[in-house]
């Protein structure tokens, strides 16, 4: 299929951006999103025009490295998935398709499509693990949990940390991602222990790096490629509220 | 002569580690923070260590090339990790695990490593139970196990599909918390552009600021390579795009020998080649070899009407159909071990029984949604059936996956002592990026083992040994000493060079033609002609290369162009020697298969007379051919034999 490809391009951090408008051709249908933007950018490469610079690692939805706001939707027209997971099958030949970066207070631009996501990392340096040095633990077993609350913290641990939720709350807030860290280590006695001491830190770091309040749309867990629930910011509120009433 | 010295401790094989635990030097806590570590890497290996070595006291310097340490390669992990936890009480034990191991790499791995190994597995599964990792459990509570290939006990630990991703954001969290305590610097979006050494020893390296294009200089009283493995070497594979094997070729040209380069693992079940823009290849689980039964059809004229869209697998029935694992191996069955069934499957598709685009084979889970319910299949694949419907279009809960042999894993990599230190005294390697502890081929399930061990229990023990002697050297001052200065200038006259070619090929074409090169002479199957072949071919690809590659844009600024071109102009040189290996490795074991050494059956047939040895290769220069080394394999623990799966 031929296609119109209308990308942001921002040199970087300081500089302004703008779309620019570019024709790729003879894209197949089973090629990836990434695919076809690596042929758009060999293409720039023989034409002497720089080519689109955007994050990925894995390709395969789980590192959480790629991140493009797709015709409006974080992650394009699919549900479920990252931006490697995207194929081309979902478009249709002499479609136009729109990429931005991410766009939040939180993730400044650093070049055309990369945003700076460290943010992230540093809500999770706040409290986002069980203090706990290497060795002298109990035996794995010696810590049942019940499968359903094991299943459940699994489901938030899923979080790849790609900043889809930010991207696309009108808030820019970051509470789908601290609310799975909070949430999983919440439900887990190991994670118990430090529980309302985790939520008030990363909260306030949260607030601290300037991302928004949440106001409850549910936008967020629409776009979350791992399907993470929104049940979990209700459980990080009541941990939070737990934590102040008892200071 | 050789030079190299594995210092195996004394004593039983059982014995040995906490020999040396008992014996090693240790560095009091007041001392320890002025002593630095260069941590390049955060994958299991790297992060595990970083952390460890930060609760430690120790101030550590981290480093890797994406945007956050969490986004390592391991994240992609899926199966399991392995540990003789014996749960089951289904027959486990340490040596059992151990035994397996060497078995499975084809006995051609050092046995004193591996004991440790096995030793320090049920470690780390406490060790991540206790940081909140999210293990699959049963109804009572308890840990859930799973099967993997080369075993005949249930040990596999798992977190869903995920089982990578659950265990590095555990290694993420404890690293964050050295981070938040200051133990620990990190640098993210910073590449390893190459090694100091200093009188002999590692004492730093130096850096490429990948958003801003700064060359930067680190010290460290030692450094540790934790960089992953290489297997992007063949252009396709299922590592991730910006894996690469730099940072060793990079210690390797400063004296660091490479082990065993040519042992690479091609794991039976990837999602088949689709067409030219490929940029890589999608793993399925071998779990799903639990459940999962291989065939192709039994009739060629089915093949062929399959290929051509006229049938459907679903058309066939149980007796058309050639469950060829299940009847060349009935004791294994589905579970061979991955340098096993690759080969059977491409026995097959060679012989004109493949599917899809003739290289494919059916994964079928019939039999398995028969028996245990859809339900049940959803819950312990379901992530991974959802990955390849939106990769595929398919629907596998009705029709059978295909899958075939992709390139994933390297069991070659930098020689490293029992303390995991290469030929370069204070350069500690780990992980994949070591020769590690699989021999000739790698047992699913056992990488994440093994980087966690490295990480967690052995390097905070061997680091901390090799730093005792170095308290009495100062921090050195990176803008005066000599050899960082000069290191420095070096790096950035190649950069230079790589941006001064202005040539007319994208790095990407080379890349994806060495690739070719590679796979067709340097994969599955290998023989001296085709050996021969790709090393002249890979030596003129690398003059093309330097007279004929474009790396548009600026140094000074964020490039991923330049950034592939370094990685690729080191995989030139890594594809070579792999194929030098391979070639001077005149017999068939584990994932190296010489096609002049095979049995009737076509089996793989083993020289142990011949070569019991690791292949250790010393740098010579540019223009000069490596030097070979060998380590003796001595086995006393385990009787070498033929590697059985019948
Ligand atoms: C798809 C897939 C599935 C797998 N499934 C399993 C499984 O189920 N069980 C199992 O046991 N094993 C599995 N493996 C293998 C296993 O995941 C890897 O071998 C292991 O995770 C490697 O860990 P590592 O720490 O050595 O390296 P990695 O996790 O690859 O980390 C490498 C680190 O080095 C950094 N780095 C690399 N080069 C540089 C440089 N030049 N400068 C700075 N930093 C650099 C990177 O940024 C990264 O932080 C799988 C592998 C793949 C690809
Ligand atoms: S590139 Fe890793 S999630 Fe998309």
């Amino acid at each position: 299929m031929d296609l119109k490809i209308k990308a942001w391009r921002q040199k970087n951090a300081n500089s302004k951006g703008g779309f620019e408008n570019y024709d790729v051709q003879n894209i197949t249908e089973d090629s990836s999103f990434l695919e076809m933007l690596d042929v758009l950018n060999e293409q720039l490469l023989g034409e002497g025009t720089e080519p689109i610079a955007f994050d990925h690692d894995c390709r395969e939805g789980i590192c959480g490295m790629c991140s493009l706001f797709v015709n409006g939707r974080a992650h394009g027209p699919d549900t479920e998935i990252t931006t490697c997971q995207l194929h081309m099958r979902k478009f249709k030949d002499g479609d136009t398709i729109t990429i931005e970066p991410w766009r939040s207070g939180g993730f400044p631009i650093i070049k055309d499509l990369m945003v700076d996501r460290t943010a992230y990392d540093k809500i999770l340096q706040a409290g986002g693990y069980v203090s706990i040095n290497t060795g002298g633990v109990p035996d794995g077993n010696a810590i049942p949990i019940a499968k359903i609350d094991s299943d459940e913290a699994m489901d938030a641990a899923s979080c790849v940390g790609c900043g889809a939720c930010v991207a696309t709350c009108k808030n820019s807030s970051a509470m789908l991602f601290v609310s799975s860290k909070v949430s999983q280590l919440a439900l887990l006695p190991q994670g118990k222990i430090e529980g309302k001491r985790r939520a008030q830190a990363m909260v306030a770091k949260m607030d601290e790096l300037g991302f928004g309040n949440c106001t409850n749309t549910g936008a967020c867990e629409i776009e979350c490629p791992k399907g993470i629930s929104i049940a979990h910011i209700a459980r990080l509120n009541r941990e939070f509220l737990f934590a102040t009433c008892k200071d | 002569m050789t030079k190299l010295n594995s210092k195996i401790p004394e004593g039983l094989v059982a014995e040995k580690w906490n020999n040396y635990k008992a014996h090693q030097n240790l560095v009091n806590p007041a001392n320890k923070r002025k002593l630095d570590v260069i941590m390049v890497g955060t994958g299991l290996a790297g992060g595990a260590a970083a952390a460890s070595l930060g609760e430690l006291g120790f101030n550590v310097k981290v480093f890797c090339y994406q945007d956050s340490p969490r986004r390592a390669h391991s994240i992609a992990a899926q199966g399991g990790i392995n540990a003789a936890k014996n749960y089951p009480n289904d027959g486990d034990s340490i040596y059992r695990l151990f035994y397996d191991t060497v078995k499975g790499g084809d006995y051609r791995s050092r046995e004193a490593n591996v004991y440790r190994l096995a030793e320090v597995a049920n470690d780390i599964i406490d060790q991540c139970v206790a940081q909140g990792v999210p293990f699959a459990r049963e109804y009572g509570g308890l840990l859930d196990n799973r099967s993997f290939g080369g075993a005949q006990v249930s040990r596999t630990f798992y977190a869903r599909g995920q089982t990578g991703q659950q265990l590095l954001l555990g290694a993420y969290g404890a690293l964050n918390r050295q981070i938040e305590a200051k133990t620990c610097t990190m640098y993210n979006r910073t590449e390893m552009m190459d090694l100091v050494v200093v009188d002999g020893k590692a004492r730093g390296i130096i850096t490429r600021n990948m958003i801003t294009g700064e060359i930067d200089a680190h010290f460290g009283h030692a450094v540790v390579l934790a960089t992953g493995g290489y297997g992007n070497v063949f252009f396709l594979s299922t590592n991730a795009m910006g894996s690469n094997g730099s940072a060793a070729v990079k210690a390797y040209r400063k004296g660091a020998m490479m082990a065993n380069p040519c042992f690479v693992q091609i794991h039976p079940t990837c999602i088949p080649v689709h067409g030219d823009f490929q940029s890589k290849l999608t793993l399925m689980s071998e779990s799903l070899r639990n459940d999962g039964r291989i065939w192709v059809p039994k009739n060629i004229e089915d093949a062929v009407a399959i290929r051509e869209g006229k049938k459907k697998p679903t058309d066939l029935s149980a007796d058309e159909r050639d469950y060829y694992l299940e009847r060349r191996y009935p004791a294994f069955g589905n579970l061979v071990p991955r340098d096993v069934a690759s080969r059977a499957a491409k026995e097959r598709c060679d012989a004109g029984y493949g599917v899809g685009t003739g290289q494919a084979v059916y994964l079928d889970f019939k039999t398995a949604i028969e028996r245990l319910g859809e339900d049940k299949i959803r819950e312990r694949y379901g992530n991974l059936f959802q990955m390849y419907e939106k990769i595929v279009d398919d629907n596998p809960y009705q029709t059978p996956m295909m899958i075939y042999p992709a390139i994933h894993y390297t069991m070659g990599g930098t020689w490293v002592d029992y303390e995991l230190q290469t030929t370069i005294p204070g350069l500690f390697s780990a992980g994949e990026a070591n020769f590690s502890d699989h021999g000739a081929n790698r047992l699913g399930a056992s990488a994440l083992m093994q980087g966690l061990a490295d990480g967690y229990f052995v390097l905070p023990f061997t680091v901390q040994n090799y730093l005792a002697d170095e308290l009495h050297t100062p921090r050195m001052n990176v803008d005066e000493q000599k050899e960082f200065i000069e290191t420095k200038e070096a790096v950035k006259a190649h950069v230079d060079k790589l941006m001064n070619v202005n040539g007319s090929r994208s790095v990407d074409s080379i890349h994806k033609q060495l690739g070719h090169i590679m796979w067709e002479n340097v994969g599955m199957a290998r023989n001296e002609a085709g050996l021969k072949k790709a090393i002249d071919e890979i030596s003129s690809l690398r003059k093309e290369f330097w007279n004929d590659v474009k790396v548009p844009g600026t140094a000074d600024s964020l490039n991923p162009e330049l950034e592939k071109a370094n990685r690729v102009a080191d995989f030139l040189e890594l594809g070579e020697l792999m194929a030098r290996d391979a070639l001077h490795r005149e017999e068939s074991c584990g994932g190296h298969f010489r096609e002049e050494h095979q049995t009737e059956e076509g089996e793989a047939m083993r020289d142990d007379k011949g070569f019991t040895y690791v292949a250790a290769w010393e740098y010579k220069g540019a223009d000069t051919p490596p030097e070979l080394h060998k380590e003796d394999l001595k086995y006393e623990a385990i009787e070498v034999k033929v590697r059985n799966y019948k």
